[in-house]
């Protein structure tokens, strides 16, 4: 310490000290910023392989190089979870024009989707791919994610995720059957209609908390059939269709022998 | 009796001493007289029909109500102190922040045993009742029950419903979540949107800006005590009422304005409503077992923020908010002196709900004035002799319909795949053409049905049977209806409109008053313009006596053309011994008005004002 305290006077000391705080900064950024790690490691033939399915599939509306053509976006950037939720979801290829694309049963398998992701990544950086960890419904806090869904999500999607419409017949979808890691990509990347809640917005952990509430609601109703989770106007139509459906077919029993 | 024998220390009547049920009933008699009351009420006479028994659902579904929340009640706490909720279930609730009412409401669900199956069965009674309040005002409504002298008991029961919707809407806010929270903040929009004095009424009604920390404990002072006390006090009213006019009764044979045909209240009715009660009771607790309803913790305590899709007011509701969701908003947000005069809120959620209420709150005076009606009706009407009465409630009824779609259109939006916006400008034209259309369908289908009754009269029913006569003329065989069937087609007036004195007198003065007959005379030739004569004895004598026709009736094998069917019997006690009735006689000869008067048979009982 006394070799140190000795030099502290140096003239060199300030840069040596700036070296070392630069270093401890870059060193603890490394460490805690949100890690852009890849879910799969991705090779160069992976990013061949997803050019070309590119250049079959996706170009003539978004561009050989995928910078986007009139009325379609630009790729340059999107990151590979957008890739990864538009196409594992159906929604890419689009099938046909209409207000919105809508899910179908995905045209490509995993590898492909994977290597469609890399290659789109690799234009540009962007949003990866979330990792299993960042997707757990059982590390998250559903009560908090219930806090934030109310807040941020619930005002399209309906109070536990059963959907709601939009204007020109877009529409939020219902969220019993998509996946952890699909709810994940959709906040971080903002598909179609909707915003993109970056981690600065809702953290990494307040996302896997929204996840692990949505996940909760599929387990049903404490209070008996959940009626499709719609509210007060399809339980009006049960009340009328079942409650006094058989009240009234009650009454006519009763009142049957007579007038 | 049986005292009276006792005092005598008669041996034989000794032996067969009164028993336990009996002594006390004497008790009680002694000392009220009550056994005159239950002798009368057990020997009254009401008639019979499922349609009569929808008052009665509403009816066991408030005891059910009045049941369940007094379950309630003793778990609830209507408070709007901020306190943080401890539970393991539901998850996503534990450790949030939310309002006494939240939290208590959350606790009874889970935590205590039976308190959600209490929850449910409260709400879906709530439903069934108001549903229930409704269908029987369309049947009052339709049958003309509401005619003298029900006009009063008609507006007791409107009273209710309309007490019945506060029931709803302020036990729907009690719990204090996102939800509820967002109707109360529409109720507090519409109340603010009142001129002049809608702010501070605003204030009053949460003591401070919305929300405040007032609204629940008044919505639940309103809830449990001032509204169900004054249901209970119209029920008894309404009841009262009831029984003191008697039970109007469907028209048939031997059912007159001056008669009641049907069964003694003991033991008919009083074994058919107990076992009504607990099919209600079994059906509503059904329901609540199994099939969820309101789940709060799924909207999460009220915050004014959050706005979630699909949120929408229980059903008797729906047609306001969809009313102010089919409103265009700019253009009618008017200034007026520095003033605001948000016509946009006012004719939705204010105009739209008053016309529907002042028009069922008037209807029975319009109409008896438009009809020149003074006298007392018992039977009821068939909705198809009052064509226009009927156009209108289905047309009401359309109108209710879009308004509630309209509150829907985000469901039928997502479920059908269409766009909202196109749902909305659909349902803007619609409001105003549905109705039209209705009525007009409504009112050509009630004529058409009558000119059928009058062909049916007149001709009988077509047989298939084809028979050439010698001559080589064909001509189908018409079997002729049973007495019965013409009583029920011919027995009703088709009233005309009203006719009024000229508008200058002899001596070509101008008469006062003439521009108000007037105006009446409009609404009448309105009501009576289309009109179908129901067939007259004179028409159906010269119906018959058609040469030919009888020709053929004497021809044709028996039990086809001839009246086989004599005096028919229509129901349990309806036809009187020897009566003058068209049950005994042949139809068309003694005509179907032939008044119910004379020989009381059992099971009829006189109205009032027919003893003589």
């Amino acid at each position: 310490m006394k070799a140190l305290a000795a030099r502290r006077h140096h003239r060199l000391a300030p840069v040596v000290l700036l070296l070392l705080a630069l270093l401890t900064t870059g060193g603890v950024y490394a460490a805690l910023a949100p890690s852009t790690a890849k879910a799969e490691t991705v090779s160069t033939a992976d990013i061949e392989t997803g050019k070309k399915l590119f250049q079959a599939n996706c170009a003539t509306c978004h561009g050989a190089n995928a910078q986007g053509t009139e009325g379609v976006p630009s790729l340059v950037g999107v990151g590979a979870a957008a890739v990864d939720f538009q196409v594992s979801t159906g929604r890419m290829p689009m099938q046909m024009n209409g207000p919105q694309a809508e899910a179908k049963p995905p045209q490509f398998d995993k590898e492909q989707t994977a290597a469609l992701s890399a290659y789109v990544a690799s234009l540009g950086a962007g949003p990866a791919i979330p990792t299993d960890e960042q997707v757990d419904p059982t590390q998250g806090d559903p009560s908090n994610g219930m806090a934030l869904f109310r807040t941020n999500c619930a005002m399209c999607h309906n109070a536990v995720g059963a959907g709601g419409a939009l204007s020109e017949g877009k529409f939020a979808p219902a969220l019993w059957e998509t996946s952890e890691r699909n709810i994940y990509q959709a906040m971080l990347t903002g598909p179609q209609s909707m915003p993109v809640f970056n981690d600065a917005n809702i953290t990494p952990d307040e996302k896997r908390d929204i996840v692990s509430f949505l996940v909760e609601q599929r387990e049903g109703s404490a209070g008996g059939n959940a009626l499709g989770a719609l509210g007060p106007v399809s339980e009006g139509l049960w009340a009328f269709a079942i409650g006094l459906g058989l009240l009234i077919g009650a009454a006519v029993w009763i009142g049957a022998k007579s007038s | 009796m049986a005292r009276a024998a006792y005092q005598r220390g008669d041996d034989v009547a000794m032996k067969q001493r009164p028993s336990a049920v009996g002594k006390a009933a004497d008790y009680l008699d002694q000392r009220t007289s009550i056994g005159v009351l239950v002798k009368e009420l057990a020997r009254k006479v009401f008639p019979d029909h499922w349609s009569f028994m929808l008052g009665e659902i509403a009816l066991f579904s408030f005891i059910v109500l009045i049941a369940s929340g007094f379950f309630l009640t003793m778990f609830f706490d209507p408070s709007m102190a901020l306190v943080r909720y401890e539970g393991e279930y539901p998850p996503a609730m534990n450790g949030q922040l939310m309002s006494a009412a939240f939290q208590s409401t959350v606790h009874m669900s889970f935590e205590v045993r039976g308190g959600m199956l209490m929850r449910q069965i409260h709400h879906w009674s709530a439903l069934i009742f108001i549903g229930s309040i409704v269908l029987h005002m369309f049947r009052v409504f339709l049958t003309g029950a509401f005619r003298k002298p029900r006009e009063i008991n008609w507006i007791v029961g409107l009273t209710m419903l309309i007490l019945a919707l506060a029931a709803g809407f302020t036990g729907y806010s009690l719990p204090d979540d996102v939800l509820s929270g967002n109707g109360l903040r529409i109720i507090d929009g519409v109340v603010k949107a009142i001129p002049l004095i809608g702010s501070y009424l605003s204030f009053l009604i949460f003591g401070s800006e919305f929300p405040g920390d007032q609204v629940i404990p008044r919505l639940f002072t309103l809830h449990i005590f001032v509204i169900p006390g004054l249901l209970i006090a119209l029920i008894a009213l309404h009841l009262f009422l009831m029984v003191l006019q008697k039970h109007g009764q469907y028209p048939g044979g031997g059912r007159s304005d001056k008669n009641v045909v049907g069964y003694p209240a003991l033991p008919v009715y009083v074994a058919k409503m107990t076992g009504n009660f607990f099919i209600i009771a079994g059906v509503l607790t059904l329901m609540g077992g199994t099939m969820a309803i309101n789940n709060v913790w799924n909207y999460g305590p009220y915050d004014p923020a959050p706005v979630s899709a699909g949120t929408q007011p229980d059903w008797y509701i729906l047609f306001v908010d969809g009313a102010l969701r089919l409103m265009p908003g700019p253009g009618f947000e008017w200034v007026l002196w520095g003033y605001t005069l948000p016509m946009n809120i006012l004719i939705p959620a204010v105009i739209v709900p008053g016309i529907l209420f002042t028009l069922l709150g008037t209807w029975p005076f319009l109409e008896a004035r438009a009809t020149g009606d003074h006298r007392e009706h018992h039977v009821l009407d068939r909705p198809r002799n009052r064509p226009v009465r009927t156009a209108v409630a289905v047309a009401l009824f359309v109108a209710f319909l879009v308004c509630a779609l309209a509150a829907t259109n985000d469901l039928i939006a997502t479920h059908f795949a269409l766009s909202i916006f196109a749902i909305t400008w659909v349902l803007r034209v619609l409001l105003f053409v549905g109705p039209l259309f209705a009525f007009f369908v409504t009112k050509r289908v009630c004529l058409a049905l009558q000119r059928k009754d009058r062909e049916l009269v007149l001709h009988g029913h077509e047989s298939g049977r084809i028979v050439r006569f010698a001559t080589g003329e064909y001509v189908e065989v018409h079997t002729p209806l049973d007495p019965q069937e013409v009583w029920l087609r011919t027995q009703h007036t088709s009233p005309r409109p009203l006719e009024i004195k000229p508008a200058m007198d002899a001596r070509g003065v101008k008469r006062k008053g003439y521009r108000s007959d007037r105006r009446w005379q409009r609404l009448s030739e309105f009501f009576y313009e289309d009109r179908v004569e129901p067939a007259t004895p004179a028409e159906l004598a010269a119906a018959h006596s058609h040469g030919e026709h009888d020709a053929i009736e004497a021809r044709t094998p028996a039990g086809v053309g001839q009246g086989t069917s004599g005096p028919r019997t229509a129901g349990p006690r309806s036809t009187r011994p020897g009566g003058t009735g068209p049950g005994s006689s042949r139809p068309g000869t003694s005509g179907p008005r032939a008044d119910g008067e004379g020989a009381t048979g059992p099971g009829e009982e006189p109205r009032p004002g027919s003893k003589g």
